[in-house]
């Protein structure tokens, strides 16, 4: 069945057909045919936001939320442009996402045209895919394809970039039935001779671990991934990309590892006889050193992507598949060996671990000048709130104490931007995770660098009517670099005083609370340790606005544990200047 | 390090080439030679590249390769086992004196003059790269005015054909 329309038609037709129920976007020329349509499309929401970068990472955040493709829109150049980060974002952490860009019309395409620029050619090594559509035609066969591509074997960002004149054209639309791409095959079922030999190793080994990442996640493998762990007894640790795949409460549950991450997350990957990796990359801000990274260690790797398998650390069993596959094939590998007697056995294992549990816990020291724990103010949040809301991060010191002081119980429930490490990714990305679950409650857990990047989006925020809550966790710093200039640079704190919480307090640049209520939202602010409860219990009660809580938190405050950049796991430090005992054995 | 022929059959869209050198100097690789044609099939284009570099690498940027939307298979192609060639133009100068010299050096490498004119001749030939590599060492006394290569292009020997075996695959996992 076809019909007479234009290719704008045809596009926001095509949309529909792929069940998009949301667009974050920024009109402009080129891409203005498509929003005439749009204007007009009862099953497609469009949200204005402030930025392009903005809706890339609304995007995201929304297919975080719901686990399908978010969907961005911009205009042709600067537009297109400014979605260069959240592609690349997208890209390195797996992130579904589709990104429709308007582009001149064909006859001025390589003429150097207004508001021209080969977005294919820029964002070829940061998406997983992208089009040029110059015919109005090709659009709904596009439109499927990306979709298709962004959603299924390893996510990743599709970017489809449509001429203008491909917008104005008229076409006959027609949904493609079958999408035929004989170069795209992802491998999702694993070979069941690497499960078998995967499980014979679990059995043997006398130190193993489960080293989880965001691939559990993508996979919706959490249900699955408790089974194998409590059927084989190995202890998990859930990286960044995972926290939440694995409950925090979980007696098995021994942390993050990484640079940041707990002693017994980083011992049990250091000190283990057999690593299985599940949807995880061997990232160096989890390694380390990948010369001295788990010396010991046979490497068991299951990934749905063949080139992620023995990139950074050669894989002793490869298995190539989609992780719910590979854990669930696992269960049952196990269970056979199981039922023919052959267990793990682990105990010293774990008395090893809970050792370093135990003398070598996450904590904090209350600073002693009276000004509020950073550390504090985000774990009370995760306390208060609790693990069913969603906690958005941005990049840097917060980030990291989210990670490490909020309780995650749920998959999803922590969304941040781990590979690329992207400040300003929170509040834009807790507007789109906000928008794909209405019912849930969304923190961004922000500091006041990253805010500064795109606060911008409270804007739509308050006018869209999404009530996202800001925890803006302000040391007046970028913290994290400064951190870096303490421990690396002789405390030279060069260019990062950013005056958004003077120690004197006289003038704040911007006062935070001010920008908030500029901005149409609620702006609160805690500066004391007493008034953390009342100062969320209050963020909380507000239902119809977006709320901005400056905490205005202590300036020298550091995340620990720390592996040094460069350095090996071995030399993680549990605090400044103190490394971890590892085996002692009393 | 070590030289590989990559044989990559490759959906015939616009950018496709783009996409596939771009992957190998993003990962720091040079190509010695790349060349591409068409194909038995319509639609399927058929490159031919010749890289230097370790294993490890190789088999790495081969998986980003094949994670290529447009990219269909990937072969590698053992030097024994496949038929490779290459064709070179010379220019080189060919005066009354030393025409016959030229012409004669030619013939031994079952070279073709295709053009004479009144101080040059162009030569043309066709064979496994190192035979090229002869023929321009035994031209050059002569002075070689300019010299181009297509880039080497490979076949495996046999009855089997990489372009067969996927495209039955692509069938069977339609």
């Amino acid at each position: 069945m076809t019909e007479q329309m234009t290719g704008a038609q045809s596009l926001i037709r095509s949309l529909e057909h792929a069940g998009v129920d949301v667009v974050f976007g920024i009109p402009g020329g080129a891409i203005l045919p498509a929003y005439d349509p749009l204007y007009d499309s009862a099953n497609v929401r469009h949200i204005l936001m402030r930025h392009e970068q903005g809706a890339g990472h609304a995007a995201e955040g929304y297919a975080y939320a719901t686990g399908r493709p978010g969907v961005c829109m911009a205009t042709s150049g600067p537009g297109a442009t400014n979605l260069v980060t959240p592609l690349t974002d997208a890209h390195m952490d797996s992130v579904p996402m589709v990104a429709i860009t308007g582009q001149v019309a064909t006859p001025m395409i390589g003429t150097d045209g207004f508001q021209e620029a080969d977005i294919c050619g820029i964002t070829m090594p940061i998406t997983k895919h992208n089009f040029l559509v110059k015919n109005a035609e090709d659009i709904p066969r596009t439109i499927a394809e990306a979709f298709h591509i962004a959603s299924t074997g390893r996510p990743g960002p599709v970017l489809v970039d449509i001429a203008k004149d491909a917008l104005q054209a008229s076409t006959e639309f027609a949904w493609p039935q079958k999408l035929d791409m004989p170069g795209y095959r992802p491998v999702t079922k694993p070979h069941g001779k690497q499960v078998r030999e995967a499980a014979r190793m679990i059995a043997e080994a006398r130190r193993p671990v489960f080293y989880v990442g965001g691939g559990v996640l993508r996979a919706g493998a959490a249900q699955e991934l408790r089974v194998l762990a409590e059927l084989t007894g190995v202890p998990v640790t859930t990286t960044l990309m995972a926290r939440g795949v694995f409950p925090d409460s979980h007696p098995q549950n021994v942390g993050m590892p990484g640079m940041h991450g707990t002693v017994a997350g980083v011992g049990a990957l250091q000190r283990a006889d057999l690593i299985v990796a599940l949807g995880a990359r061997f990232d160096d801000r989890v390694t380390g050193r990948l010369d001295s990274f788990a010396p010991e260690a046979k490497i068991v790797h299951a990934d749905i992507d063949p080139a992620e398998i023995s990139k950074n650390r050669h894989a002793d069993v490869p298995i190539v598949g989609d992780c719910r596959e590979v854990i669930a094939d696992l269960v049952v590998a196990v269970r056979n060996d199981q039922a023919s007697g052959r267990q793990g056995e682990y105990e010293a294992w774990w008395s090893q671990l809970n050792r370093l549990r135990e003398v070598y816990p996450l904590g904090y020291d209350e600073p002693d000048d009276g000004t509020l724990a950073p550390q504090q103010v985000i774990e009370r949040l995760g306390q208060i709130v609790g693990s069913d809301a969603s906690y958005v991060a941005g990049v840097g010191q917060h980030q990291m104490w989210a990670a490490q002081f909020i309780g995650y119980e749920k998959p999803g429930t922590f969304i941040n931007s781990g590979g690329l490490g992207t400040m300003g990714f929170s509040v834009p990305a807790a507007i789109g995770a906000k928008v794909g679950d209405p019912e849930r409650t969304v923190w961004a857990v922000d500091g006041d660098g990253c805010f500064q990047m795109t606060s911008q989006e409270l804007a739509t925020a308050a006018i869209e009517g999404i009530p996202i809550k800001v925890a803006v966790v302000n040391n007046g710093n970028l913290g994290m670099v400064r951190q870096w200039q303490t421990l690396y640079y002789e405390s030279r704190y060069s260019n990062t005083d950013l005056q958004t919480a003077p120690r004197d307090a006289k003038v704040r640049v911007p006062d935070f609370v001010r920008l908030a209520e500029a901005y149409g939202c609620v702006g609160l602010r805690c500066e004391r340790a007493e008034d953390i409860d009342a100062t969320v219990d209050k963020a909380m009660a507000v239902e119809d606005a977006p709320v901005v809580v400056d905490f205005s938190v202590n300036h020298d405050a550091m995340v620990w544990p720390m592996v040094g950049p460069g350095t090996s796991n071995d030399h993680i430090q549990y605090a400044r200047d103190m490394a971890p005992d590892w085996d002692d054995e009393d | 390090m070590s030289q590989h022929t990559l044989s990559v059959l490759v959906e015939d869209t616009p950018g496709i080439l783009a996409r596939t050198s771009a992957l190998f100097s993003r990962r720091g690789f040079n190509i010695n030679s790349l060349s591409v044609s068409t194909t038995e099939y319509e639609g399927l284009s058929r490159m031919t590249i010749v890289v230097n570099c370790d294993r490890h690498p190789l088999e790495q940027v081969t998986k980003q390769l094949n994670k290529l939307v447009n990219v269909i298979k990937i072969v590698e192609m053992d030097n024994d086992a496949a038929v490779r060639r290459e064709l070179l133009l010379a220019k080189v100068k060919a005066d009354t004196a030393n025409r016959a010299a030229v012409i004669q050096t030619a013939e031994l490498f079952r070279a073709n003059i295709v053009d004479v004119g009144p101080d040059v001749v162009v030569i043309e030939a066709t064979g496994k790269p190192e035979k090229l590599d002869a023929l321009v060492r035994n031209l050059e006394p002569f002075g070689i005015k300019e010299l181009v290569k297509s880039g080497l292009v490979a076949l495996g020997r046999g009855p089997r054909s990489i372009t067969d075996r996927s495209l039955r695959a692509v069938e069977r996992s339609a």
